[in-house]
Formats: structure tokens, C-alpha cells, sequence
């Protein structure tokens, strides 16, 4: 008995605070989080039910982010009348880094400023940028991490495919 | 006798976890790890071309001055 308890307190001991999120994956429903600082959408993402999401987490010290931002723009203006909604989610802890980078590249689609990283582990984002589709249901459609130029015409197709 | 015992391992069980208690940086915490002053010497060109090298052969990435966020599109 004394020995069991000994056992149960070491495994307790050894095994604190090492689980990290789980990444979440296409066929999943997708959970519903704040959008912190909404700007151009509403600040709740099941609020967006009906529309399909391109749901984009980035920072500002991240390159490939800079590199999507163009693109996104694009996709907005091109798809946003049949329905689809692009939010960027900053994640940097500090605003003005932000307000930095949109003043150099400015978005022209929704966006939210989550310093906290709150939906990011809720959405258990692994590398940056990390993109999620969302379809109209709120089911998770598609994940993908990072962005380069000749990803383009393939994030395109998918959105395309699922409008 | 039993009493040191259960309190040696448990000590033991403490070190041993020790650092297991403090989570790495999550992928959106690599801002300040990227920022230029947080390399390792003072020439950060020289650096990040050695990092890209590094980074192909052992696909690890991040820290010297490349804001890597673990999905290796950096």
C-alpha cells in the first residue's frame, strides 16, 4: 500500500505540466474563441457561422507572415462576396509591434489582437503562421502551417473548392 | 526508517522532475527570441546564414536571430 503511494506520488511528480495542446485537425468542429480587439468582424468566431473562415494566426516578427499578407488581401477581395471571411489573429505580445506592421502592410479583412495566445491554444497552434479553414458548419476543413509563395495557388484552390 | 525513505524519494522525485514543471516558449512566444539582440554574437548576418545551414541539416530551428516557429518555414 505505502509503496503504491509512493509510486502514485512520483508519477504525479514526474508528470506535471507536461501535456501540451493538442493541435487541432481537419473534421473536428472548430472551437469557438474570443476574437479579442475585433476589427472589421465580429468578435466571436461563432458569430461567423454561415460564412467560410480563413482563420490565419501571425506576429509581426514572423517573415512568412509578411509574405501572406498580400495574398490574404487578395482572397478577401476576390472570394469575400461569395462568402468568405479572412481573420488574422495577431499574437504578439505587444501592440505597437503590431500597429507597426499593419502600417507598413495593411489588412484589408478582419482582424483580432490576442497578446494572450488564447486562441492560439485552444486552436493548439504549432508553428507560425498557422492557418485554419473553417467551413460554414464550423467544421475544420484544413490546417496548414506556414506560407511561401508557390503555396498560393494551392491555399487558393481549397478555399475556391470550399466556397 | 520508513518514514526517510518515503521522503528521500520523494525529494528524489522532485529533482528529477525539476525542470519539467517550466513549458518551452509556445510557437507565438518566439517574438523577443527573434529580435535581433538576442544572438549569440555581435554578427548576426554571419549567424543566421550559419542557423539556415544548421536548420536544413539537423531540422531544427529558431534562436539565432530567426524567429522559427517550428514548422520549419523559416
Amino acid at each position: 500500500m505505502r509503496r503504491r503511494t509512493v509510486t502514485a506520488a512520483l508519477l504525479a511528480a514526474g508528470g506535471m505540466g507536461a501535456f501540451p495542446a493538442l493541435a487541432i485537425e481537419a473534421g473536428q468542429p472548430a472551437p469557438d474563441v474570443d476574437l479579442p480587439g475585433a476589427v472589421d468582424v465580429a468578435p466571436r468566431l461563432s458569430a461567423l457561422k454561415g460564412k467560410l473562415v480563413y482563420l490565419d494566426f501571425w506576429a509581426s516578427w514572423c517573415g512568412p507572415c509578411r509574405q501572406s499578407f498580400p495574398w490574404m488581401n487578395e482572397m478577401q477581395a476576390k472570394h469575400g462576396a461569395r462568402g468568405l471571411q479572412v481573420v488574422g489573429i495577431n499574437l504578439d505580445a505587444k501592440r505597437g509591434d503590431a500597429d507597426a506592421f499593419l502600417a507598413q502592410l495593411p489588412a484589408h479583412f478582419g482582424l483580432a489582437f490576442d497578446a494572450a495566445g488564447t486562441s492560439a491554444k485552444r486552436f493548439g497552434v504549432k508553428g507560425m503562421p498557422t492557418s485554419v479553414l473553417i467551413g460554414r458548419q464550423g467544421e475544420v476543413l484544413r490546417v496548414h502551417q506556414g506560407f511561401r509563395e508557390d503555396e498560393r495557388k494551392t491555399l487558393e484552390d481549397a478555399i475556391v473548392a470550399a466556397l | 526508517m520508513k518514514h526517510r525513505t518515503l521522503c528521500s524519494l520523494l525529494t528524489l522525485g522532485a529533482a528529477l522532475s525539476g525542470c519539467a514543471a517550466f513549458q518551452p516558449p509556445q510557437p507565438w512566444e518566439k517574438g523577443v527570441l527573434a529580435r535581433p539582440e538576442m544572438t549569440m554574437s555581435a554578427h548576426t548576418l554571419g549567424e543566421r546564414y550559419a542557423q539556415h545551414i544548421y536548420t536544413s541539416k539537423e531540422a531544427a530551428s529558431g534562436g539565432t536571430g530567426v524567429g522559427g516557429g517550428g514548422c520549419g518555414c523559416n
